[in-house]
């Protein structure tokens, strides 16, 4: 049964051959059901695979083919079925089925539709590889395939140039974290002789001999593999940009998978970091940083997208937290429930743009709901999720993560707990200003709204449903024995490590779970007093005053910043290399070759004057030279 | 005894009229003074016991082949001064050019030393008129007849090259 | 009979070479295209004092009918060359070798 799972990533790649190479001409409901219906059958491959693991059954390693094999080093592709990679498996590919149906929709009037919905296909197929590879190498190829797919779709719309700058900023962002990634790999390779995850941390022989320096650098490198590819700070600044790409694939890749494939990826190599103190530290840190400052800036947003993109990049911090203070399968839940009600959020605000033909500005719009009702209706419920409101998916995961810290390390406690509050807030803000009060937009825009058709709704509906639902998975330890989603994900991953679970008491919980409530419930309250009972707006930029507003509007300024200490010196070096050094020395060493021989033919050419003295004299010295060997 | 003052007498009359003819400027000075290089090398000749070329050596160089350079001097009117000016160091650098050929020849020559005297028991007669012809007639046929071809080649050729193009 | 008792093949190889050295000094220095072939004649009758010297020393003919053909060579290269030099004449109107420089670069 398990060799299934080497269907599982062909028929999203067979979806996206046939679209490239045989779409031509068919019509955009059938190419739209083709992308669809590849990864429906494997969602269905991936429920059969996943209820292999549903007992808590050994990991099973399934080979595909034999890649590199030079000397000692034998790379080869595998695919690894265990519980991590099985449970991504299912919400990569249900999550994926539902945005791609959702496209269907969304695109429908695009030009470009064949083309989207194949680098859909081969987007998620990537994710498949990523995530179901069984050694670092087989990752790292899905790695950089979701950042090759993620820079195609960033820059979908590529007739605008922003658009590509934009997919070119996140490509290389990227970059510089794979190089970490790189980096850790080779460390872990230098040292024990394999990246494989079998060898490494399954049976648990491999990874004890990775100590030393060696250990902590190859997990902090990794973890800048991590900071590039889920938008940590300094690293996070690709991610708002790519919001320039059409909304599913925000919401696709942005939010549901290539940014959770950081999380993956620290989460399968939990062994090496719970071995290092100094490499969780600094994910705790990092991933603290993240969440609060993503929080902060999501306050002072006007584009719909825009304050989900921080959302999401305060949330993934959340989850680094969560995976640096050790609790491995929180993170993982959060990054579950998160794709749920974020990819909900995402649809949603795309079918708000949809009915507002293309606006994005939450200032303009305004009294959406007795227009858009379902999208509404969808809409609040991901809010009241992403805001941690029970029973509610979000309000489970991330309620954990804050009680994790609160038996960790108070600082993390009261800063997170900041975070959310700011969550809720400014959730709320945008649902306040999207969809309640007057319309404030132009009067065409008002004549166009209508809500979207029934392709795109449906999938909301599902994610909604799966948002209020979701989080039963997990239901906490201490207040009932539902479904053990932590022990089942936490005996995949604790071969070696004991993982450190939670352990409070049933009143400690239930006081932290209250806390957590109230201040969310609080949060929502003064937004609703602002923007609803007091009908304040959002400032136009022009209105803004106070300059905390203004750097929170510029992000902190990390742009420019970035621009000022790396982008101008480069561009400097490189104006310099291609004014000077290239005419100079690369054009004239080449140029060299000609004028050399030129220069030398110029001098020997003088011998030849004709003069018939001359030529007698030559013969004549050549003749006294030959004799003077006769001597 | 006497002999060897008319060696020693041959030899310097030999080489100054040849470098009064590559100084003169006048070419008809040159010719002269060719001609009795020519003479003293006949008498070299004779005393070498070489009778049969000391004669031919005479009636061809300096009877045929000087008349014919007298000729061309004189359809040429070239009794009169035209070379232009040389540069210095052109002369200099043939001057020396020339000394260090002369010193390297020398130099190579120098090296016959056990062929030290002419004395050939049997070989005082080669010169003579009678040797000569049967070496000649024997030995030398075939290239003495492609020498009669030569002539003929380099008759047509001379004539051939100085017709004048009819206009 | 012997003529030279104390003359020495030495003495007719200096000569010899004396005689060739002014005939390339004459070539070098002359630009007359007449006198530089009289300073080639030179040079060939230099080479015939020597031949004819060492036949003697040897005590063969070889040698001498070697002059012999040197001359009939030579006599039939100075009937070329002054045609040749005629035609010279007739083109550039000067005997001077120094307008002969057309083959150069």
């Amino acid at each position: 049964m398990e060799k299934l799972v080497t269907l599982i990533p062909l028929f999203p790649l067979v979806g996206f051959l046939y679209i490239i190479f045989l779409g031509k001409g068919l019509s955009k409901n059938l190419i739209g059901g083709i992308g669809s219906g590849a990864i429906l059958l494997s969602f269905i491959t991936s429920i059969a695979v996943f209820s292999t693991q549903l007992g808590g059954g050994n990991p099973t390693i399934v080979k595909v083919f034999d890649w590199i094999t030079a000397g000692s080093l034998d790379i080869d592709i595998a695919f690894i079925v265990d519980p991590l990679s099985t449970i991504y498996l299912l919400f990569i590919t249900g999550v994926g089925f539902l945005i791609h149906v959702y496209s269907i929709g969304y695109m429908h009037d695009d030009e470009g539709f064949n083309r989207f919905i194949a680098y859909l296909n081969f987007f998620v197929f990537f994710m498949l590889i990523l995530v179901l590879g069984d050694s670092y190498v087989t990752m790292f190829v899905g790695w950089e395939g979701v950042g090759l797919c993620s820079f195609m779709l960033i820059g979908f719309w590529y007739k605008d140039m922003k658009n590509n700058d934009a997919a070119k900023k996140a490509f290389v962002i990227n970059r510089i974290g794979d190089l970490g990634l790189i980096i850790g790999m080779c460390m872990i390779f230098m040292q024990t002789g394999t990246l494989k995850y079998d060898d490494l941390f399954i049976t648990g022989s491999e990874s004890s001999s990775l100590n030393g320096w060696y250990l902590h650098a190859a997990a902090i490198f990794l973890f800048i593999g991590a900071m590039g590819k889920s938008a940590q700070i300094p690293l996070h600044t690709w991610l708002p940009d790519a919001m320039a790409g059409p909304t599913p694939v925000s919401a696709l890749i942005h939010a549901a998978t290539m940014v959770t494939a950081g999380i993956y990826m620290v989460a399968r190599s939990s062994d090496i970091f719970a071995a290092s103190e100094i490499a969780s530290n600094v994910v705790v840190w990092a991933g603290l940083l993240t969440a609060i400052l993503g929080a902060t800036v999501a306050l002072t947003q006007n584009d719909i997208k825009k304050v989900l993109a921080y959302s999401t990049v305060s949330q993934l911090g959340f989850m680094f937290v969560a995976l640096g203070l050790g609790a491995y399968s929180i993170a993982v839940f959060h990054v579950i429930t998160h794709a749920f009600f974020k990819a909900l959020l995402f649809l949603g605000s795309g079918s708000v743009i949809h009915g507002m033909g293309g606006e994005q500005d939450i200032r303009r719009m305004g009294g959406l709901k007795k227009y858009m009702p379902t999208t509404h209706l969808t809409f609040l419920i991901g809010t009241i999720a992403i805001s941690g409101i029970p029973p509610l998916a979000g309000f489970f995961s991330k309620d954990q993560i804050i009680a994790f810290a609160f038996e960790e390390n108070m600082f993390v406690f009261v800063i997170l707990s900041a975070a959310s509050a700011l969550t809720a807030f400014y959730m709320f803000r945008l649902y306040f200003l999207t969809f309640h009060g007057k319309f404030r937009g132009t009067h065409d825009q008002e004549h166009h709204l209508h809500e979207s058709p029934k392709v795109m709704t449906i999938p909301l509906v599902v994610l909604a449903v799966l948002s209020i639902f979701g989080g039963l998975i997990g239901f906490p330890h201490a207040l009932g024995h539902t479904i053990h989603f932590h022990h089942w994900l936490d005996h995949a991953l604790e071969k070696t490590v004991v993982m450190p679970f939670l352990d409070m008491s049933l009143n400690v919980e239930l006081v932290l779970m209250l806390l957590a409530t109230v201040i969310a419930a609080a949060s929502i309250f003064f937004a609703y007093n602002k923007y609803v009972t007091k009908g304040e707006l959002a400032l136009e930029d022009k209105d803004i005053k106070s300059s905390t507003h203004k750097t929170l509007a510029a992000k902190y300024y990390f742009d420019e910043i970035y621009d000022a200490l790396i982008r101008k010196p480069i561009d400097a070096a490189s104006a310099f290399f291609a004014k000077v050094i290239e005419p100079t020395f690369i054009d004239g060493l080449v140029r060299s070759v000609s004028t050399i021989p030129t220069g030398l033919g110029n001098v020997a050419k003088l011998a030849q004057n004709g003069k018939l003295v001359m030529y007698v004299m030559a013969m004549i010295i050549g003749l006294i030279l030959i004799l003077i060997t006769l001597l | 005894m006497l002999t060897e003052y008319a060696f020693w007498f041959l030899s310097f009359v030999a080489f100054f009229s040849a470098a009064f003819m590559i100084i003169t400027k006048n070419p008809v000075y040159s010719v002269l003074s060719l001609i009795l290089t020519f003479f003293s090398i006949a008498g070299h000749y004779f005393l070498l016991n070489a009778q049969f070329l000391a004669a031919v050596h005479i009636i061809v160089y300096a009877g045929a082949i000087m008349v014919l350079f007298l000729y061309v001097i004189m359809m040429l009117n070239l009794n009169t001064l035209e070379e232009e000016k040389k540069s210095t160091w052109m002369k200099a650098l043939s001057v020396v050019a020339g000394g260090i050929l002369l010193f390297v020849l020398l130099g190579i020559v120098r090296r016959t030393d056990e062929l030290t005297v002419i004395a050939a028991a049997n070989g005082a007669d080669c010169g003579l008129v009678e040797n000569l012809g049967k070496a000649l007639y024997r030995d030398f046929l075939i290239p003495f007849e492609l020498a009669s071809v030569l002539f003929l080649g380099a008759m047509v050729g001379a004539v051939y090259l100085s017709k004048k193009e009819l206009v | 009979m012997e003529l030279l008792p104390n003359i020495t093949i030495n003495h007719y190889l200096l000569v010899s070479v004396a005689l060739f050295s002014l005939g390339i000094l004459g070539i070098l220095l002359r630009r007359n295209a007449i006198i530089m072939f009289m300073c080639i004649e030179l040079m060939l009758n230099a080479v015939n004092l020597m031949l004819v010297a060492f036949s003697k020393m040897w005590g063969q003919t070889d040698a001498q009918v070697f002059v012999f053909f040197i001359m009939v060579v030579a006599a039939a290269e100075v009937a070329v060359g002054l045609a040749i030099l005629m035609m010279l004449y007739r083109n550039m109107n000067t005997t001077s070798t120094d307008v002969l420089d057309k083959l150069k670069w």
